[in-house]
């Protein structure tokens, strides 16, 4: 972990000039037969599941046999990928250019399901329909807190041990903090190693055994008082619960310890998605330093919705006066005629709203193409006259975009500047939402090419 | 207050929050997601667990603070309920308070809803409520039902003792007509269509919705008859507007005419966008639910931007 602060050079000017450290390089990244598992993580609302199922298709058209693993995606984008049930198993995805040889599937996490499968496939059928018959158990399944993330990486685990996949493409769950994911293994780990889990079975197996000598006074002022909290009722359901599920326990704890160790394989790498903003980076910082602190191997940021523009040259500043210049030529060169634009005798006639002019003309569309067209003198015409205004409106629209591209680029530097080892790609930001293979197969290009859209050259 | 990761829930439940402490009123924000959010909004110090000042309304109100933190509930809630003074600690010792907390089915969620509804329901000595409010910076769009809801399971899980009465009497508060949940949502397609799923699961549960906020609404910049000329309007006449704004020559290769296609096409993809929101907006319409709209702020989130958004808020009567 190697974190420099460096508030000496937050300072604006050579802000300007700083640029990611590194290009985080997607393709040597996916293409990688080592690389087994690509784990998309960062805050709600940035992307992370589009670029997930994009990462899994360039991926597979580039000859890899991939699975996407997403959890709660959105409808329209699931759709696009051609799956609408959540059957939990992976799919195959139809419609993807497979000339390289590689395939596509993608799956939903089913948490309630999943947990099933576990008991089903780890305790006896009698045992097993007790325990997915106990309350407690239901309640546990149908996704309470770290449910999810357990399951997403108990799923993750089931997945790579099939071996059935070259790569792995997981999107974390949307978790209240960033990284439950990480911590649910072992959390479940130490609960399942602790002693309250003792405390628990501890009336379960009262039947003389040896354990009995163990359950001294502190142990049975322990259950009274979790029976006090509780009520007798949930805490024997919690008991037999928990005594049905003795006989899983190791194997829990077993696959949450691997799947933990997976995830800091070589053979794994974490991607952090994040959007230009200023809450999304921080997320982001957090993440990056979490993981480093457990040991987990970080391949880069992705920047998702970053704007870019065409005419960077042309600052805000240099619009907006430009636009104020077209908009108020016409009403103040009025009174001394003083034609600063080629304005006709026209304007005089229409001075008070040039909104309307265009509401009253009609179609103003086939006016102004014919009109200004045809003309080369300028006479100012209705028509020439909405194409100021619209002139004046793109010129405003660009102020609006450059100052946009002004702050996504400060939030940039400043994550940059916090973590300059970490490698970052930048993808532009589309007008909506993805819907299908071709739009996930754009953002993939856009992942891959890896360009600086902030940095000023286009 | 919820809505889908990242459409500023946290912001816009702050400004309500100040929203409703005009007049001389007082109101708990309270937060249960650990990222003090709200301590970064305000600009103070991370919150403790405790209520906290932390704003002046206009016209006297007050703005308290709170950040629950599910440990410190839960022993304080034993401590309260069950004097467990060292027999809370040993439970904690032994790993009891971490799995109720991480763990348990719903045991936090429980806290969380329970905390917040003590503090709705707290008087003071002369019998008057202590907030005339509270607003809670709630989780996600998708897990808000179940997040209200846990109380309901766990009251039918634990079907006697002291927590099914205690999660029944949350239950009680959170039907009653005297909550509302708000939904922030953006004028873009996931979020819509996630606010849209959990009205409907809202009203499944018989949760009582409050209304739509639109955030981030992002101002018109071309009308809708400059919109249509976007498409069709002469790249020459458009280059020789932008010359006589003074920016260069409008011949081929000149300053002005090299800007005419980056600007259209910027054009265009504000047109996108614009149809894409204004079928947000109709989908939004169908809901049966106020709808309410709040400016972006393009220099980001501060506190002064969160004080004219509260006075948004109160223009448009959500207060």
């Amino acid at each position: 972990m190697s974190r420099r602060p460096e508030p000496a050079q937050d300072q604006g000017p050579v802000r300007e000039h700083l640029s990611p450290a590194r290009t985080l390089e997607i393709d040597p990244l996916i293409e990688d037969p080592d690389t087994r598992i690509v784990v998309c993580c960062g805050s709600g609302g940035v992307g992370k599941t589009t670029t997930a199922a994009a990462l899994g298709l360039r991926a597979a058209e580039r000859g890899r046999k991939v699975v996407v693993l997403t959890i709660d995606p959105a409808r329209r984008l699931a759709q696009s990928m051609g799956i609408d049930s959540l059957d939990n198993t992976p799919r195959r995805v139809k419609g993807i250019d497979d000339s390289a040889g590689g395939e596509l599937h993608a799956m939903m996490l089913d948490m309630k399901r999943t947990f099933d499968e576990i008991v089903e496939a780890h305790a006896d059928s009698e045992r097993a329909a007790a325990i997915l018959g106990n309350p407690f158990y239901q309640s546990l399944s149908a996704g309470f807190a770290g449910t999810q993330e357990y399951m997403a990486m108990e799923k993750l685990g089931q997945l790579r041990s099939r071996d059935e996949w070259d790569l792995i493409v997981v999107d974390t769950p949307p978790s209240r903090s960033a990284l439950d994911f990480l911590d649910a293994p072992k959390r479940l780990g130490s609960f399942l190693d602790g002693k309250l889990i003792r405390v628990l079975l501890a009336p379960a197996k009262v039947g003389g055994r040896a354990g009995m000598k163990f359950l001294n006074v502190g142990m049975s002022m322990m259950t009274g008082a979790l029976g006090k909290v509780l009520g007798g009722q949930l805490l024997r359901d919690v008991q037999t619960f928990v005594a049905a599920m003795d006989s899983m326990f190791g194997g829990f704890r077993t696959r949450a310890d691997a799947t933990y160790k997976l995830l800091q394989a070589p053979g794994t790498a974490f991607l952090v998605v994040a959007a230009p903003e200023r809450d999304a980076l921080r997320e982001a910082a957090y993440f990056v330093e979490r993981l480093a602190a457990e040991d987990m191997p970080l391949a880069g940021l992705v920047l998702n919705r970053v704007h870019g523009s065409g005419a960077d040259r042309l600052s805000a500043e240099r619009a907006l006066a430009a636009a104020e210049n077209l908009e108020e030529s016409r009403i103040v060169d009025q009174p001394d005629g003083k034609a600063g634009l080629r304005n006709s005798p026209d304007t005089y006639g229409s001075s008070e709203s040039p909104a309307r002019n265009v509401t009253d003309s009609g179609s103003p569309a086939t006016e102004d193409a014919g009109g200004a067209a045809s003309e080369d003198e300028p006479t100012a015409t209705d028509g020439e006259r909405s194409v100021e205004r619209l002139t004046a409106g793109l010129l405003r629209l660009h102020a609006e975009r450059m100052q946009l591209l002004a702050r996504e680029r400060r939030t940039r530097d400043r994550f940059t500047a916090l973590h300059p080892e970490v490698a970052m790609t930048e993808v532009a930001a589309l007008p909506g939402d993805v819907h299908d293979l071709a739009g996930l197969r754009d953002i993939g290009e856009r992942l891959a090419a890896g360009r600086a859209e902030l940095s000023g050259t286009p | 207050m919820s809505g889908k990761g990242g459409t500023g829930k946290t912001t816009v439940a702050a400004a309500l929050a100040l929203a409703l402490a005009e007049e001389g009123k007082r109101t708990l924000l309270v937060e249960v997601e650990g990222r003090q959010g709200i301590a970064q909004l305000f600009e103070t110090q991370a919150l403790p667990y405790e209520e906290r000042k932390i704003a002046v309304a206009p016209g006297g109100g007050e703005v308290f603070a709170l950040a629950i933190d599910p440990e410190l509930a839960l022993l304080d809630y034993l401590q309260m309920f069950y004097k467990l003074g060292s027999a809370g600690r040993a439970l904690r010792k032994l790993g009891a308070i971490d799995f109720a907390t991480t763990i348990a089915p719903g045991v936090r969620d429980v806290l969380l809803t329970g905390k917040a509804c003590e503090a709705v329901r707290r008087k003071d000595r002369s019998g008057r409520f202590v907030y005339d409010y509270v607003v809670m910076d709630a989780p996600p769009t998708g897990r808000i039902t179940r997040f209200l809801n846990v109380n309901d399971e766990v009251a039918g899980l634990a079907k006697i003792g002291p927590i099914h009465n205690q999660a029944q009497a949350v239950m009680r508060v959170l039907k009653s007509p005297e909550t509302a949940v708000h939904l922030v949502t953006l004028l873009e397609e996931m979020p819509v269509q996630e606010t849209a799923d959990g009205i409907a699961e809202l009203r499944a549960a018989r949760l009582p919705v409050g209304r739509v906020i639109v955030n981030m609404v992002r101002p018109q910049v071309l009308d809708s008859a400059g919109l249509e000329l976007v498409g069709s309007v002469p790249r020459s006449a458009v280059a020789r507007s932008l010359s006589s704004a003074g920016l260069g020559g409008a011949r081929r290769g000149g300053h002005a005419e090299r800007l005419v296609e980056p600007l259209l096409t910027q054009a265009e993809e504000y047109a996108e966008r614009y149809a894409l929101e204004t079928e947000q907006r109709a989908v939004l319409a169908e809901l049966g639910v106020p709808l309410h709209e709040l400016p972006l702020f393009a220099e980001g989130m501060d506190l002064a931007g969160l004080y004219a958004l509260a006075r948004k808020l109160r223009g448009q009567g959500v207060s």
